[in-house]
């Protein structure tokens, strides 16, 4: 019997908006200023990730995709923490947090 | 008792003796860096001794016969078929060679301590002459022809850095670099006989050649020649013979003892070590022979009429010791191998003796090395004289100096050899003649008449260096009397059989006529010595104003090291400037250089642009990748180029 989900909602759909979730993270990445945007596009970029790796993990049945998921929740979290810090440290050393001015490692 | 000779310490003794004083030198007492330095010499001449005594005359401890053989247990070379000993070899022929070089070395390290005492080099100057010993005495033991070419360059490099030892004075310095040079294009013919020899007899061992060409009689001519030709130019340049002997006369620029141990008793005898050591070679190539014979008494002549005319003490013997070499040749040439070495080791005796002692006279005169301005020596400094007059005889070859009976045996071989032998033995006894001439030339000036330079106080030389000379002139006039018989029959089993006078054609009377013709030759040439530069002074300076174009050549050495920068020097200067220095190396090796560098800078320029610092950026090419690797990947390229016609084989297809 099929879930409620997949006769309703077709697959691609889901793809669909993994794709526009991790283009719209790029996008913000490549177009934004501000450091903490850049690095909430970056989490945008990992859910969209996540939301396909879901997808297929209930379209082949498979728990596979799901933990794999897990990994990726701890791993953001992880990098939010580190990713954080450094942020703080950024902008205690230079008092911005705009991308373009972090450049002291330019020839 | 079996025991062993323990032959490897006759040269390591020296070595150690070198590494002491070179690296310590500077900072021990002057006593200590003398013991160290006679030391060394002492003791490998006692083991020597030893063996001499074991087998000359069968007094000592070891059973083993000649040759004995000292193999380093450890391989040395071993690739594929090549297998190459450390070895050591003890015969007849290197226990003779050994004797003079240990014993004249010993010798002249003694007088060493007098002549260099005040000298500022004193360690480094022993410290060398133990590194020469070293390697003269490697040469000498060498079993196989690698070996010995490690003692053969090794020898030359002593003899640079001696050659140079006071290098702040130009002069040395550039002879030094001369003698190498020179050097190093003879070595090149000793190496590439080393390298016919591999390939044609698969081994460098003498004995193994030896056997090899023993056991084939095929082997004439052809590869033979070349290899003793090629042997005989490495021999050339050594012994400074000619076309290679323009170094010797330079290499009078290093110190006097220097020049008495290396340039005339021991290292420039090593072409003629060489030749008697692979005489099997050239018995069996009688071309090769010829050349040596007639190498040796062209140089011999050559030389001679050159020694005429020079005004420095130590040139005069400089030319004299490549005359002599050049007899010592002869005999090889003439297959008279212990002949040669016979004469090598008397030589060794009265050429040491003379420029030991001229070394006392420049000594005594405080650095005066000219001829034109000595003279009256005789009651300064007797002791130096009487020891000259001795070296004088022995090397004219008056009876019974040590000189007479090594030259009347070489030139008694060359007089046997048939027609063009005789005209060998002419050539060597008119250079007799000129020896006689020059050397009482040398005798007169230094010793006779009213000093020339009556400003200089000359002073006697300490007993130090005095006691060496009495001792070589004891040996300049008593170590002829081994007699060629007994030292021939000794050799013989290194060097083959000598001609026996007693059975040769013509027998014992024509061996006493030659040598009277030699002796009496001998004495005209001090006759006319005596006319010139005893009675009548004047006589010289005027023979020369009459004869102003002989004089002016023989003065100028023939022009020889003229031509050789015309023809060689300046060419090989010339071409290394422009072509080597201009084209290839500015142009050719420093262009493709800077343009390396410069595309190099031109791509570090554009790619500069990339590393803007700008993480955004960076990220955007992160994206544009990303999406080049998927495109890449998920686009079906084989497909989609088959439309154009191009068909890619995969793999797996």
């Amino acid at each position: 019997m099929n879930s409620l989900l997949s006769q309703q909602v077709p697959l691609v759909c889901y793809l669909l908006l993994s794709a526009v979730l991790f283009a719209l993270g790029i996008v913000g990445f490549l177009i934004k200023r501000n450091l903490i945007t850049v690095f909430m596009s970056i989490e945008l970029m990992l859910n969209g990730v996540n939301l396909s790796f879901v997808t297929f993990a209930h379209q082949w049945h498979q728990v596979r995709g799901q933990i794999f998921v897990f990994f990726v929740m701890m791993v953001a979290a992880a990098e939010a923490a580190v990713g954080l810090a450094i942020i703080i440290a950024v902008f205690r050393a230079r008092a911005t947090l705009a991308v373009d001015r972090i450049d002291l490692m330019k020839l | 008792m079996n025991g062993y000779l323990h032959l490897w310490l006759i040269p390591l003794l020296p070595l150690a003796g070198f590494l002491i004083n070179g690296l310590l030198g500077r900072r021990l007492p002057k006593p200590v860096v003398t013991a160290v330095a006679l030391l060394a010499p002492l003791a490998s001449f006692a083991i020597v001794a030893v063996a001499a005594l074991n087998f000359f005359w069968h007094i000592g401890p070891f059973a083993s016969v000649l040759p004995y053989t000292e193999t380093c247990p450890i391989a040395w070379i071993s690739v594929g078929t090549l297998h190459i000993d450390f070895s050591f070899v003890l015969d007849q022929l290197s226990l003779v060679m050994l004797l003079v070089v240990t014993g004249v070395g010993l010798l002249i390290h003694r007088y060493s301590v007098g002549y260099m005492a005040h000298d500022e080099g004193y360690a480094r100057y022993f410290s060398y002459l133990n590194l020469f010993l070293f390697f003269m005495t490697t040469l000498v033991l060498a079993g196989n022809a690698l070996v010995m070419f490690i003692g053969w360059e090794g020898v030359g490099l002593a003899s640079y850095l001696l050659i140079g030892f006071w290098f702040q004075k130009t002069t040395a310095a550039e002879a030094g670099k001369k003698a190498f040079i020179v050097n190093r294009i003879g070595d090149f013919g000793f190496l590439i006989g080393m390298f016919l020899l591999l390939a044609n007899f698969g081994t460098l061992t003498f004995s193994e050649i030896a056997t090899k060409l023993g056991q084939d009689p095929g082997w004439t001519g052809g590869v033979v020649t070349v290899i003793a030709l090629s042997l005989l130019l490495g021999a050339t340049g050594k012994s400074a013979q000619l076309p290679l002997y323009i170094w010797l006369p330079d290499a009078m620029e290093g110190p006097t003892p220097v020049s008495a141990l290396i340039h005339a008793a021991t290292m420039v005898t090593a072409g003629v070590y060489m030749i008697a050591r692979n005489h099997v070679l050239f018995d069996h190539s009688p071309f090769a022979l010829s050349v040596v014979a007639i190498v040796g008494a062209a140089t011999a002549l050559f030389a001679a009429t050159i020694g005429l005319v020079q005004n420095d003490i130590k040139r005069v013997l400089a030319y004299s010791t490549i005359s002599q070499l050049g007899y010592m040749f002869l005999a090889c040439g003439v297959a008279a191998y212990s002949a040669a070495i016979f004469h090598l080791m008397t030589h060794a005796f009265f050429k040491a003796l003379l420029f030991l002692a001229a070394g006392s006279v420049i000594h005594g005169l405080g650095g005066e090395q000219d001829l034109r301005k000595m003279g009256g020596l005789r009651k300064k400094l007797p002791v130096t004289f009487w020891t000259m007059t001795a070296a004088v005889f022995a090397i004219a070859g008056f009876f019974p100096f040590a000189g007479f009976f090594s030259k009347d045996a070489i030139l008694y071989a060359a007089f046997q050899q048939g027609t063009a032998g005789k005209a060998l033995w002419f050539v060597g006894v008119v250079t007799a003649l000129l020896t006689a001439f020059y050397m009482f030339r040398l005798w007169y000036l230094a010793f006779f008449g009213e000093s020339r330079s009556p400003e200089v106080h000359a002073h006697e030389s300490p007993w130090s260096m005095l006691g060496p000379l009495v001792i070589l002139a004891l040996l300049s006039i008593g170590g002829g009397w081994i007699g060629m018989d007994r030292f021939g029959s000794f050799l013989s089993a290194v060097t083959g059989p000598t001609i026996d006078p007693a059975t040769a054609a013509g027998g014992k009377s024509l061996d006493l006529i030659l040598s009277a013709v030699a002796v009496a030759v001998a004495l005209v040439g001090w006759y006319i010595a005596h006319s010139f530069y005893k009675q009548k002074p004047e006589r010289p300076a005027k023979l020369a104003a009459a004869m102003p174009g002989p004089y002016k050549v023989l003065a100028n050495k023939y022009y020889v090291d003229e031509i050789y920068g015309a023809t060689v020097v300046k060419p090989l200067m010339l071409t290394s400037t422009y072509v080597l220095g201009w084209v290839v190396d500015k142009a050719i090796l420093g262009g493709s250089a800077w343009l390396l560098g410069g595309l190099a800078t031109f791509a570090g320029a554009l790619l500069q642009r990339w590393q803007s610092g700008n993480i955004r950026s960076y990220a955007a090419w992160l994206a544009v990748g990303a999406a080049a690797v998927l495109l890449f990947a998920l686009v079906p390229w084989a497909t989609f180029l088959a439309n154009f016609g191009i068909h890619l084989t995969m793999a797996g297809n």
